[in-house]
């Protein structure tokens, strides 16, 4: 069987993927090297029955019930940072989104735009690190799709992804569904994401790496609903940060948040750097964090089973659902006062002072 | 984390509150100069925790805002010469001028970096022989004296193709604009704790023998500054009119010397036109004649620009404490941080930016 298929990778592949040091145009072009980079990078990465098909699209057989689906796009400068890389990034970001519809992921596409240049190590790191994204988050990439154009018109890699995910519970997850009277709860401490691009990207040194929060949050998300807690609503935390998450599902479900910063964990060296910055936590991106909102009797419940997961060590009820003042998010300060936690205007941007 | 979470300690906060409680027996108006100050109070709830007979109003300290509009638009003309890089501190980048922000500068090609130290500019004048490098050096005197080190480096190194938009304001003669205008209602001051960790306070006292007012040399965190006004009310009830650090762990009575001299190598003191006050004489930093090479407005022959504010905006009044963002009926309407009509809007430290985010209800 291995010397078969080298035969016919031989016999497709007179010219070695490994020859070409960057992307050309021609990978992307539908001939030859498009082929190559199929059959030479993607097909060993994420190989399964569905995609060694190679058919136009790929032909899914599901259980009956509710399927979610879900797409987004992955654009990071650079697409590597401390704790993850744009490969990671972009199996994550779409897994959590169907984790958040309370769906077990199953199936994604990928879709590369891919710069003309891009060193061919770079994208094969990338693969990689999707491949490896993919098999922990237990999902497969079952179709696929590449382009690549002009040198200067790309960012290296743009990536989308959309995802399949199947509804196994009988939840209702919807921010229509929040109550007044939920908890809050908060799946782990906030903004290591934002702040370990940012120490990169700003060339930023700090006396320890920030790593960032990138996670698969469906296998913590899926044990949370296996206990039977009546999860109202899910909503990961990406770029907005907390607060972003919290205003559109209290706008929404025209409800009123109360939270206390006393009880939202920020580690100490992100602390650190947002004070340095001029930065609110609260709004700093996060990867692999979430909220979720349950009734009050089963809060307790839903924070043991939350701690119990890795992922959910450092969990926290952070606030609860009013009926008053809706749509806004108030917070009680450490010291005890109050003041709404508004949506940004734009990007945090660094003080002068 | 060290050296903050003891300063927004819930029980320290109470004991200044109680004990605030315990002192004040007449209504009095109290001004915190820094932006900074102005942000925490909002966003910690710290006004919510004084007596109700303490009024907090809010000054001019905020560098963003008081930059004025005609400089703004100058940035706007040197960002968009081709052969530019234009350095700045992040939250320039939002402010508006007249038509566009340096956001937009940026979004139709503009080269705009934003940079963390000024020295970092002069880095990349360095790496791009080529190409001009402007620093849009804005700020009291706590930025001065980094400002003034970007130009002394800049000289040494013989870095001719780096120049600065200089901007610079001082605190001590807005505090006595302040207690010169005819409505003015301060009765006593918070300085900022920052520029005094750079000149200390002797420039004060002057101000607090003349118009009979104490002033605080006061920090940023929430007991900070609950100290701050617990120190200023004692001063109020007894009568007294001093200069008093709560700042102690920062500040000391000289300041920072080397920084001072810093400063007087590379500035001096001239009149500077306040966004949403006027012109305040000797109010300002300019470069000296030595280092006029180094200033983008004679290296770009940029000079004239004149901008109109909008006249329903009250933002120098608020400046001067004589209002609150409450009462302008613009605000949260047709004034947002989107579409600030002026000057305490634009910058999140912005005494009415701060309120716009951590104050309004919805109705």
């Amino acid at each position: 069987m291995d010397s078969e298929s080298k035969i016919q990778g031989e016999f497709v592949c007179p010219v070695p993927i490994e020859r070409y040091a960057t992307v050309l145009l021609a990978h992307g072009g539908g001939g030859k090297l498009t082929h190559q980079l199929i059959e030479q990078l993607f097909l060993p990465a994420f190989g399964n029955s569905l995609l060694e098909e190679r058919h136009d699209g790929a032909i899914l057989n599901v259980d009956s019930g509710r399927i979610a689906f879900t797409t987004d796009s992955y654009i990071i400068h650079p697409l590597f940072f401390p704790g993850g890389d744009i490969g990671s990034l972009s199996i994550n970001g779409t897994v959590n989104d169907l984790a958040m519809c309370g769906a077990r992921p199953l199936y994604l596409s990928a879709g590369f735009i891919l710069e003309e240049g891009l060193p061919m190590d770079t994208l094969r790191r990338v693969v990689q690190s999707m491949k490896l994204a993919a098999e922990n988050a237990g999902v497969r990439l079952v179709t696929g799709d590449t382009k690549v154009v002009d040198r200067g018109k790309g960012d290296g890699i743009f990536i989308n992804t959309a995802g399949i995910g199947l509804i196994e519970s009988g939840c209702h997850i919807s921010p229509a569904n929040v109550r007044p009277g939920d908890r809050i709860l908060l799946s782990g401490d906030i903004g290591r994401h934002g702040i370990a691009i940012m120490a990169v990207r700003e060339g930023l040194e700090f006396e320890s790496t920030i790593m960032s929060d990138c996670a698969a949050l469906s296998d913590i998300v899926l044990s949370l609903l296996a206990t039977g807690v009546e999860v109202h609503c899910l909503r990961d935390l990406t770029r907005g940060g907390l607060a972003s998450a919290l205003i559109e599902i209290a706008e929404t479900s025209s409800l009123h948040f109360e939270i206390h910063e006393a009880e939202i964990p920020v580690q100490e060296d992100v602390k650190g750097a947002c004070e340095i910055l001029g930065f609110d936590p609260l709004y700093v991106a996060n990867e692999g964090r979430f909220v979720s909102f349950v009734p009050a009797n089963d809060a307790e419940r839903a924070l043991q089973r939350m701690r119990a997961h890795p992922l959910g060590n450092q969990a926290r009820i952070i606030g609860t659902v009013k009926s008053d003042n809706p749509g806004l998010v108030t917070m009680q300060s450490r010291i005890g006062g109050t003041r709404v936690v508004d949506m940004l205007s734009g990007e945090q941007l660094p003080r002068i002072c | 984390m060290r050296f903050v979470d003891e300063y927004r300690d819930p029980d320290a906060a109470r004991l200044y509150a109680q004990a605030l409680e315990r002192i004040t027996t007449k209504n009095w108006t109290i001004m915190e100069v820094c932006g900074g100050q102005t942000h925490s109070i909002v966003k910690f709830g710290i006004d919510e925790l004084l007596p109700p007979a303490v009024t907090l109003v809010h000054g001019p300290g905020c560098p963003v805002c008081v930059t004025p509009l005609e400089l703004i638009e100058k940035a706007i003309e040197i960002a968009s010469i081709p052969e530019v890089i234009f350095c700045s501190f992040g939250d320039m980048l939002r402010v508006p001028g007249s038509s566009k922000d340096l956001l937009t500068v940026k979004a139709s090609g503009g080269n705009i970096r934003i940079v963390y130290s000024p020295l970092d500019a002069v880095k990349i004048a360095i790496e791009n022989p080529d190409r001009q490098v402007v620093f849009f050096a804005v700020g009291f005197e706590t930025t001065a004296p980094a400002n003034a080190m970007a130009v002394f480096q800049a000289h040494q190194k013989n870095v001719q193709n780096f120049s600065m938009l200089v901007s610079h304001v001082l605190v001590p003669p807005a505090i006595e604009a302040i207690l010169s205008s005819r409505d003015n209602r301060v009765q006593g001051f918070l300085a900022a704790g920052h520029v005094c960790a750079v000149m200390g306070w002797l420039e004060y006292e002057p101000i607090a023998l003349e118009y009979k007012v104490p002033i605080v040399v006061t920090g940023f965190e929430p007991v900070d500054i609950l100290q701050g006004v617990y120190m200023c009310v004692r001063q109020l009830e007894e009568g007294r009119a001093e200069v008093e650090n709560q700042y102690s762990r920062t500040v000391r009575k000289e300041g920072n010397i080397a920084a001072q001299k810093l400063i007087r190598e590379i500035f001096h003191v001239v009149p500077r036109k306040w966004r949403g006050i006027g012109e305040i004489p000797r109010s300002g930093l300019g470069l000296q004649e030595k280092y006029k090479s180094y200033d983008a407005e004679v290296r770009f022959g940029i000079a004239g620009h004149s901008a109109e504010e909008p006249p329903e905006c009250i933002s120098g009044l608020i400046l001067q404490g004589i209002k609150k963002p409450g009462e302008c009926p613009a605000f949260g309407t047709v004034c947002t941080p989107e579409h600030p009509l002026g000057a305490t809007m634009v910058s999140s430290e912005g005494a009415c930016a701060a309120y716009y985010h951590y104050r309004r209800t919805k109705h």
